[in-house]
């Protein structure tokens, strides 16, 4: 198979990414690169393999071909002449801890405090005193305005500040990179503007961002680029105007008028 | 009628026993659950055939009464070299037969875990060890807490097998008393408030460690 080189100053490139589970294939060959300081929106159908191509960027499922390069490194595998090999356990958790995700599902660990949460792979994984690991930790808390509740547990907080906390979890370690999977989709609409901000704080701030959302006008607003996925291709890719402008694509006309109702209307 | 000064009277010579009884619990459930974790854990990262057979064992001992197993170590063990005395025997069978239970107990812990929590550790560069260590074990510690003082209450009722093999126990030496001296009642009394006393302190115990793991607010409901 050949596949295009990846371009230079990408933060992520994904050239020929095959999934299948089983005989099903949900990804068909995807190439993207994610550029640096930007953020890329991954939009689609239900189905249509979003989740699965972001967890493969974080290699959280494992391509069955082709291959996802962060800053350059491979991710998982590299190909080799005598054919794919998988990169050792600690090279991957290298270029992993790169690499922030946030979840749809939160993900928060219950027995911690939010605290304990943000600081936890700094004790475990950057092995720093508990003290330094707990100010950054608390500094991270800031950046998303929930340092009053450093110290409550997970239950004890709003879906909107379980998921704030998950975004300063996925910062802890600094990464260049964050992939989100429809942060705000488990929200109830009054919370999920509380993450949007953050998000777009974040972006302002320069932080490249992988997010799969149905909010259509977060896509437009934020978005440097935006993919439209359909049946495991991308079958539409470029600016938010590039891609959205009329007369647009018959499968995206048909997705957008089920999400006409959320925020889209501003687009047409 | 009940005679307290009976009761009292036979006081010193149930204290012993109800040491036996309480060590010999105490032991068994410590090495069930050490060796419940153990077993669950080898079947989750062990090679399939380790887990095939663990699985199998298991099933052998839920599947059959504790006093056949104890009998089949106690009796059948030396047609295979396996001669023990009573406590040692009494005290293997009890942890093997607890073992099988609390790996249960345990493995439907670590299926309630949400692979997501798993997944969010992997993303921060947790390794398989840290992630274990700091994510699933606290999880499943606090799920797994009230089955598993359950499974340890139900642990105790069967010592009182163990009076078959002639382990010197409450129920043994209380039976004695009581077909020495015809007051069954009396002692069966006794018997009874000694089990109660020896299950309120288990109760006890973890009540104590639940209102802990509340605080997380991940204590099964
Ligand atoms: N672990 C898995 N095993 C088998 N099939 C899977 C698995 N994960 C996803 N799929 C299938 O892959 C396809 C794409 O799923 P994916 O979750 O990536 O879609 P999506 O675009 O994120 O959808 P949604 O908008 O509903 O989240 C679906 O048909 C799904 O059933
Ligand atoms: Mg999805």
């Amino acid at each position: 198979m050949t596949t295009a080189a990846a371009t230079v100053g990408a933060a992520l490139s994904v050239r020929g990414l095959v999934k299948r589970f089983g005989d099903h294939e949900v990804l068909s060959g995807i190439d993207l690169d994610v550029p640096a300081g930007a953020v890329t929106c991954l939009v689609g159908p239900s189905g249509s393999g979003k989740s699965t191509l972001l967890r493969c960027m974080a290699f959280l499922e494992e391509a069955s071909a082709g291959t996802v390069l962060v800053g350059g490194e491979p991710l998982g595998f590299v190909d080799t002449p005598e054919g794919r090999r998988r990169l050792p356990a600690a090279r991957i958790r290298a270029v992993r801890s790169g690499i922030g995700m946030v979840f749809q599902q939160f993900n928060l660990w219950p027995h911690m405090t939010a605290l304990g949460n943000v600081a936890a792979a700094l004790r475990v994984v950057r092995r720093l005193e508990r003290a330094e690991a707990e100010a950054r930790a608390m500094a991270q808390l800031r950046t998303v305005g929930l340092e009053g509740r450093a110290g409550h547990y997970p239950s004890q907080l709003s879906g909107g500040q379980q998921q704030r906390v998950a975004i300063a979890r996925a910062l802890a370690l600094e990464p260049r990179l964050m992939l989100f999977d429809e942060p705000t989709s488990s929200l109830d609409p009054e919370l999920t503007g509380e993450v949007l901000n953050v998000m777009r704080r974040l972006a302002a701030d320069g932080m490249t961002m992988v997010v799969v959302s149905h909010e259509i006008g977060f896509a437009a607003s934020v978005g440097q680029q935006v993919a439209f996925l359909d049946g495991g291709r991308i079958l539409l890719r470029g600016t938010p105007q590039e891609v959205f402008r009329k007369p647009r694509h018959p499968r995206l006309d048909q997705f957008l008028d089920t999400y006409l109702d959320r925020g889209a209307a501003m687009l047409v | 009628m009940l005679d307290p000064s009976f009761i009292v009277a036979q006081l010193p010579a149930v204290l012993g026993a109800a040491a036996v009884t309480a060590w010999i619990w105490a032991a068994s459930a410590i090495l069930g659950v050490a060796g419940g974790v153990g077993i669950a854990l080898a079947r989750r990262f062990g090679p399939r055939p380790v887990d095939l057979a663990l699985k199998f064992s298991i099933e052998m001992v839920r599947g059959s009464p504790f006093l056949v197993q104890l009998f089949l170590l106690y009796y059948g063990g030396p047609y295979v070299g396996l001669s023990l005395d009573p406590v040692p025997a009494g005290l293997l069978a009890l942890t093997v037969y607890g073992a099988a239970y609390y790996s249960e107990i345990i493995r439907g812990g670590f299926a309630a875990v949400p692979p997501g929590h798993v997944e969010a550790a992997a993303c921060l560069g947790f390794t398989h060890a840290q992630t274990l260590l700091r994510v699933e074990i606290p999880e499943v510690a606090a799920v797994v807490l009230p089955a598993l003082v359950n499974m340890t209450i139900l642990l105790l009722k069967e010592t009182a097998v163990l009076s078959v093999i002639t382990v010197p126990e409450l129920t043994m030496a209380i039976s004695a008393i009581g077909s020495e001296s015809y007051r069954f009642v009396e002692a069966l009394f006794l018997l009874a408030l000694f089990y109660w006393g020896l299950v309120e302190g288990c109760g006890v115990l973890g009540r104590f460690a639940e209102a802990r793991l509340a605080r997380f607010g991940v204590a099964a409901p």
